[in-house]
């Protein structure tokens, strides 16, 4: 018998989210899976009618960036090659170069800027919502998503003319 | 704002995330048509928006795994806990005994402790947390009346929020005793334990008890006593317990 669950139309957001701040599937999925369970612990704390997956997302949100405060604190837990991602799946020949420089951008963006750009681009959320899931005022959020997507079509487009795409 | 006010950065932004009203997207887009430069930045950052879906959705479609969609274990089970609930237990059929001559103490001495008891046994239980699911709620309904020698009704607590998961007999101090289980949206989940008393025709009213995290609101009402086990704040479990006896008693 399985539990009725709360939270199962929201996992598959979380796990996008997460799979591409992590660039990793198997580190994705445990970061959910740690999102879940602190979830359901703090599940009193959560105000019955308020957004349930903006509080899902900043539980993700927290849990991620103590985690990479502590790998920063032991760099012996850095992977090295965080530059080195793999290729996308679904990325075709016709469009697998303009994609995946994509996903390299996103990955010099400051995670700060990343994550402003995922809530909005990805996820879909207003403006206020993202500064709800971040804890951070709007005008931050608008600071941050004009840096990102600024930074992030700089980066394509310096991406040098041999990685452009041609037609 | 004025619809002919001047197009500000975050509006080109609102803009291509769909968040403008008709008028502001109007403005933005007269605006676009006379700014090439702002027209490509605004494209490129489009684009980006698009391919992010692309590089990314796969993941919205692929299988969630169990591992997942299971909710963990409330807390590891504590053995330090099972006994002390065990020791009130033994305690209170003592009590009760020796004090077996004082009405009403004698027929629900024991109650909240034995209902905590199975309470906390019972209700973390991911696999087999009943015996007889509510699917057979009339197979698990007249089993349970027959083994405690009186007809047991599951009231239904749907009105509170609880949904039945089903049953269990139970080795009661005098003879069988019955659990039945119920859980609301977010898997928390409630007990109701039932036991016949050696003195029918009786009543008394709610008691309240409480066992580490676990609180008892218990009664006796007729051949039973019934004893309500949920870790929630008194006050809503006392809802939930007036919604128990007004289902037994329509």
């Amino acid at each position: 018998m399985r539990d009725v669950n709360l939270f199962d139309e929201h996992i598959p957001r979380l796990r996008r989210y997460a799979r591409v701040l992590t660039s990793d599937r198997a580190q994705a999925d445990d970061l959910v899976q740690e999102c879940l369970a602190r979830a359901w612990e703090k599940l009193a704390l959560w105000q019955r009618g308020t957004d349930l997956r903006a509080w899902l997302f900043t539980i993700l949100h927290n849990l991620f960036v103590n985690d990479l405060r502590r790998r920063k604190n032991h760099p012996e837990l850095l992977t090295l090659d965080d530059e080195a991602l793999d290729a996308p799946r679904r990325a075709t020949q016709e469009d697998g170069l303009g994609l995946r420089d994509l996903q390299a951008a996103l990955n010099r963006l400051p995670l700060e800027q990343r994550e402003v750009l995922l809530l909005v681009g990805l996820e879909e959320m207003s403006y206020a919502e993202v500064a709800n899931t971040l804890g951070i005022p709007i005008g931050t959020v608008m600071s941050r998503l004009s840096r990102a997507r600024e930074r992030l079509r700089v980066l394509l487009n310096g991406a040098g003319p041999a990685l452009r795409r041609v037609k | 704002m004025k619809n002919n006010s001047p197009v500000t950065e975050t509006e080109l932004h609102a803009y291509i995330d769909g968040h403008l009203d008709d008028a502001r997207r109007a403005a933005v887009e007269t605006y676009l048509a006379t700014n090439p430069d702002e027209a490509e930045r605004v494209r490129a950052y489009a684009r980006q928006n698009e391919q992010l879906h692309t590089l990314f959705d796969s993941t919205l479609y692929e299988p969630v795994p169990e591992a997942l969609r299971m909710k963990p274990a409330r807390r590891a089970p504590n053995p330090l806990r099972y006994a002390a609930l065990l020791a009130a237990a033994v305690v209170g059929g003592v009590l009760g005994w020796v004090l077996r001559g004082e009405e009403p103490l004698i027929v629900t001495a024991s109650l909240p402790q034995q209902a905590a008891l199975a309470h906390v046994v019972y209700a973390p239980e991911v696999l087999h947390p009943v015996e007889v699911g509510a699917r057979e709620e009339a197979h698990l309904v007249s089993w349970l009346s027959k083994r405690l020698g009186a007809p047991v009704r599951a009231p239904h607590l749907s009105d509170a929020g609880y949904e039945l998961v089903g049953g269990r007999l139970l080795p009661g101090e005098a003879g069988p005793a019955a659990q039945f289980m119920y859980q609301d949206v977010r898997g928390n989940r409630l007990t109701l334990y039932v036991r016949t008393t050696a003195d029918s025709n009786h009543e008394t009213a709610f008691r309240y008890a409480r066992e580490d995290q676990v609180g008892v609101f218990y009664w006796v009402d007729g051949p039973f006593g019934y004893a309500l086990s949920g870790e929630l704040e008194r006050p809503q479990l006392l809802r939930v317990a007036e919604s128990v006896y007004r289902a037994l008693n329509p």
